[in-house]
């Protein structure tokens, strides 16, 4: 409780102090004094933290006084002595003993058997956590055997702590590390453990063990086989060396067996894990193509400006951050959720400008559009090139955003999943906007004849424009997605607007799930392809495969069908 | 739409790029310092503007007569140049840094043995012309054959044009290839035992140069203004019609295509020869599209107004990119927005339009040449 209060004030200070001149200078030394030293949690310790001058031995049971007294011996043994007890002791304090003793903090009394933590500079009893001053003091040496007893006992206490997670993740540091003389500790703990998680992760470590060390001859046969249930990819290479050099055939033959299953397994969650890039990479291509799309749809000719929206609304994203940062610190950890509305405000009426001042007067003329639209494109990028340099610019990324989650055997970053999710937000409101509103039924309309369309009332010109804006808003949002993967540089929308075209293109004009269909097949195809033949080499297979399949099926895959349609 | 077939203004731009070259390379024979003399800096630089006529050229074959918007055309320029600069890398023989007298450096270094199959013959001038006209025809002709039997037009041609050349440079930049990846072929020494650095191969190199985009200009105009030029016109402007009429407009589009492809690959030779270099950068989508508005500046479907739109965009970016680097891009922009909106016909169309003659067979009504899905059109 009292280390959260710390750490709120802490933040507040922090934040405080990062608005004036001397920011850094005043965090450093909150950084000295305000953090509390990892002394033993004093709310933990029962009696004499109220009243300190009383001393310690009426906390320390027997058990614990030997341990304490073997510490302060000068003889290695009679320490390593006091290690093991205190590995099976429960005393609140005996973590931060074992601890400081592997750092080379722990000091006995000259005078005394009163055993000393020194902490920058300050030396507090261990079991008391009261400041002591003016006693002179002898550094207790350790040497590697005891160091590796403190792994151990350290281990063992963490192997009893209340938390499951904690228990779980003591024994795979075993597991990770194994060593002979963990086996009597994991044993302890697996006789009094309950949770089934835990007892998995126990055997685990005992069976890496068992085959690391030979510790357990006779053993051998069943720790391979637990390790190779495990289907897990760092006890591959346990295994494959048990197989290779175990006198035992039949111990070499069951570890050969499951190194194989391992391998198959791996190969089977590699080829999960890339479906789920290529879905990941297919929804960024389905953000950046679906206002292209839209456009296409309306206007039919590809909007060469659109990768350059997509950069602007990466832009937005880092103005958004910076200005928050500055003036409203206390919004920062949203500052994405503000980007999306203000990218999207920006490339709408942008898109809305370009549409009045260039669109409209090359309509008719879909191949002079392109070029324009073009010409628009190179004038953007310099623009922001003048406005904000040549080079990237640093978007953040929430923490809530980053990091990742293992699913099965593959580790998935939150990121991408995230960019998953928003793309079938974003194509899930376009679809309602398309589907259930009257702008997108007249939409539609224009889209599917425009002359009707006007002789029905419908304004057309006032259509357009707000299509385009859409279409321009959406590269917006698509850029907000880009902003937490890709580096944020004037040259941004260049990587995406050939893939995109290819989308749209691929799937077929005017419809948002040929759209979708289109960027899973090619986003998924790229990184599938990518470990068979390359990545560039399956980039060129894809493209040369794509520009065949539209000989085929001129108008993509689903093709809009219609008499006002067909040229 | 004006049909009358009427390319005075070819005859006259045939003899300027004439004109010029012969002047540029004479006076670059001149001693130096004389009042006519030529720096070769200029011969070089002219002759950069000259090869990329011939690009600016093949597109308003295709582009101005026969409606195919093609963002991709660089490409063959771009093989055209590979083409050539194996046959110069060839030359160089034992003179590259590795001293190696069969293999060029680029291959030592990734210490291959042998020469790849694709590169047999590269060695004699001949092939290597041989290989400059065919391997982007035999491209063109797949690629055409293809796109126009499937009826492949409008946006999506353009779009996969572009695909193709986007697949170009990522296979070019692959070193596994054969053709020095990033770096390209160059360090050239010399073409037919004639060193490429001395002023008297340079000055006939632009001669040459001259000579043959004014051959091709004729070229172009004597296929665009007979029978053939007819049909193609009648093919830019009403495909349909022209299929039910019993044309076969696909035929029609694919001879064309290589030719036009061809040219553009005598253009990448001569860029090779006179400015040393050919990297995969040349098959950027960029480049293609950046060579369609030279075409749009000086007047789509004219012939003349593409050499013309080449020189003049080319000298600006020159000029532009000595004095003020930065403000480039906002230029080229402009020009892009500028022409489409201000000069659909280009600058010949508008010397046309003022003095009535020249540009006569300029496009003067922009009709659309597609029918784009979701817009009627009469």
């Amino acid at each position: 409780m009292a280390e959260a209060r710390a750490a709120v004030l802490l933040v507040a200070l922090l934040s405080v102090a990062s608005c004036l001149p001397l920011g850094p200078a005043i965090c450093l030394a909150q950084d000295r004094t305000g953090i509390p030293t990892p002394t033993p949690a004093p709310t933990s310790i029962p009696a004499p933290i109220s009243a300190p001058d009383v001393g310690h031995s009426n906390a320390v049971s027997d058990a614990d006084g030997e341990a304490l007294r073997a510490l302060a011996s000068r003889h290695f043994e009679a320490i390593g002595r006091g290690v093991a007890r205190l590995g099976v002791s429960d005393a609140p304090w005996g973590k931060a003993v074992l601890e400081a003793l592997h750092d080379g903090r722990l000091a006995v009394g000259s005078d005394s058997d009163r055993i000393v933590i020194r902490e920058n500079g300050v030396a507090r009893d261990a079991v008391t956590g009261a400041t002591l001053t003016g006693d002179a003091l002898r550094r207790i040496r350790v040497n590697n055997r005891i160091r590796g007893a403190i792994r151990i006992a350290l281990a063992e206490r963490a192997l009893r702590a209340n938390d499951v997670s904690a228990r779980e993740a003591a024994a795979m540091a075993l597991y990770h590390h194994p060593g002979a003389d963990a086996l009597p500790v994991l044993d302890r703990a697996m006789s009094r453990e309950k949770a089934a998680s835990v007892k998995r992760a126990l055997t685990l470590a005992r069976a890496a063990i068992v085959l690391k060390t030979g510790a357990a001859p006779g053993q051998e046969r069943a720790a391979v086989e637990t390790l190779g249930k495990s289907g897990r990819l760092d006890a591959r290479g346990l295994l494959a060396g048990v197989a290779s050099s175990s006198s035992d055939p039949e111990i070499a033959g069951s570890a050969r067996k499951a190194v194989a299953s391992i391998d198959r397994r791996q190969r089977l969650w590699g080829i999960v894990q890339n479906v789920f890039y290529g879905a990941s990479l297919g929804s960024v291509l389905m953000l950046a193509a679906m206002g292209l799309a839209v456009t296409f749809g309306v206007m039919g000719v590809i909007n060469m400006a659109h990768g350059e929206l997509m950069m602007i609304g990466a832009y937005a994203t880092y103005a958004t951050q910076y200005g928050l940062h500055r003036w409203l610190p206390g919004l920062e950890t949203w500052s994405l959720a503000v980007a999306v509305p203000v990218a999207f405000g920006v490339c709408w009426l942008l898109g809305i400008a370009i549409e009045k001042g260039l669109i409209r007067f090359l309509y008719g003329r879909p191949l002079e559009t392109l070029l324009a639209t073009w010409g628009l494109s190179l004038c953007l990028q310099q623009l922001v090139r003048s406005l904000f340099g040549p080079t990237n610019v640093a978007v953040t990324t929430p923490s809530f955003l980053s990091g990742s989650v293992a699913i099965g055997g593959t580790e998935i970053t939150i990121g991408r999943i995230a960019i998953l999710v928003f793309s079938g937000c974003v194509m899930a409101g376009l679809l309602f906007i398309l589907r259930r509103t009257r702008f997108g039924l007249q939409m539609r309309a224009v889209t599917q004849n425009r002359r009707m369309a006007a002789l029905m009332g419908i304004r057309t010109a006032r259509v357009d424009a707000l299509t385009f804006g859409l279409g321009s808003g959406i590269a917006g949002l698509a850029g907000v997605a880009v902003s937490q993967i890709d580096n944020v540089s004037p040259n941004l929308g260049q990587g995406y607007i050939i893939d995109s075209f290819l989308v749209v293109v691929f799937g077929g004009v005017g419809n948002l799930w040929g759209t979708l269909a289109a960027a899973m097949t090619l986003g998924i195809g790229d990184k599938v392809l990518e470990p068979l033949i390359g990545a560039v080499s399956g980039k060129i297979l894809l493209l040369v495969l794509v520009i065949l399949y539209i000989q085929k099926h001129p108008r993509g895959m689903f093709p809009l069908r219609g008499r006002g349609v067909d040229s | 739409m004006k049909t009358s077939m009427d390319f005075r203004s070819v005859r006259l731009a045939a003899g300027l790029v004439l004109l010029l070259s012969a002047v540029l390379s004479l006076g670059s024979l001149l001693p130096q310092q004389g009042v006519f003399s030529v720096s070769p800096f200029v011969v070089t630089i002219v002759g950069k503007y000259l090869s990329y006529a011939f690009l600016a050229l093949a597109i308003d074959l295709v582009w101005g007569f026969a409606g195919i918007l093609t963002l991709g055309h660089a490409a063959f320029f771009a093989l055209g140049g590979y083409a050539m600069g194996m046959y110069l890398t060839r030359e160089i023989g034992a003179r590259g840094v590795y001293g190696n007298a069969h293999l060029p450096d680029f291959m030592v270094f990734l210490s291959w043995s042998d020469l790849p199959w694709y590169w047999m013959g590269s060695e004699h001038f001949a092939v290597s012309v041989l290989l400059v006209l065919l391997v982007p025809g035999a491209l063109a002709a797949l690629f055409g054959w293809l796109a126009f039997r499937s009826r492949v037009s409008g946006v999506y041609l353009s779009i996969i044009t572009q695909a193709l050349t986007f697949a170009l440079m990522l296979a070019f930049f692959q070193n596994g290839l054969g053709f020095g990846g990033n770096n390209g072929l160059t360090d050239f020494k010399d073409v037919l035992g004639f060193d490429l650095h001395q002023a008297r191969t340079r000055a006939a190199l632009l001669a040459l140069t001259g000579v043959f985009l004014a051959g091709s200009l004729m070229l172009a105009r004597w296929v665009v203004s007979g029978r053939f030029g007819r049909l193609l016109v009648a093919v830019r402007d009403a495909e349909s019609r022209t299929r039910f009429m019993g044309y076969r407009p696909d035929h029609a589009k694919l001879l064309v295509w290589i030719l036009s492809a061809m040219i553009a690959a005598v253009g990448g030779a001569f860029y090779v020869l006179q400015v040393g270099i050919i990297n995969p950068g040349e098959f950027t989508p960029g480049n293609s599209i950046e060579a369609v508005i030279w075409v749009a500046v000086g007047g789509r479907g004219t012939l003349s107004g593409a050499v013309l739109g080449a020189v003049l965009v080319n000298f600006g970016k020159t000029l532009f990119t000595a004095w003020m680097p930065e403000f480039w891009l906002y230029g080229l922009g402009f020009l892009f927005i500028a022409t489409t909106l201000f000069l659909p016909c280009g600058l010949v169309g508008l010397v046309g339009s003022m003095g009535g003659r020249a540009g006569r067979n300029a496009r003067t009504d922009p009709t659309p040449e597609l029918v784009e899905p979701g817009r009627d059109e009469e």
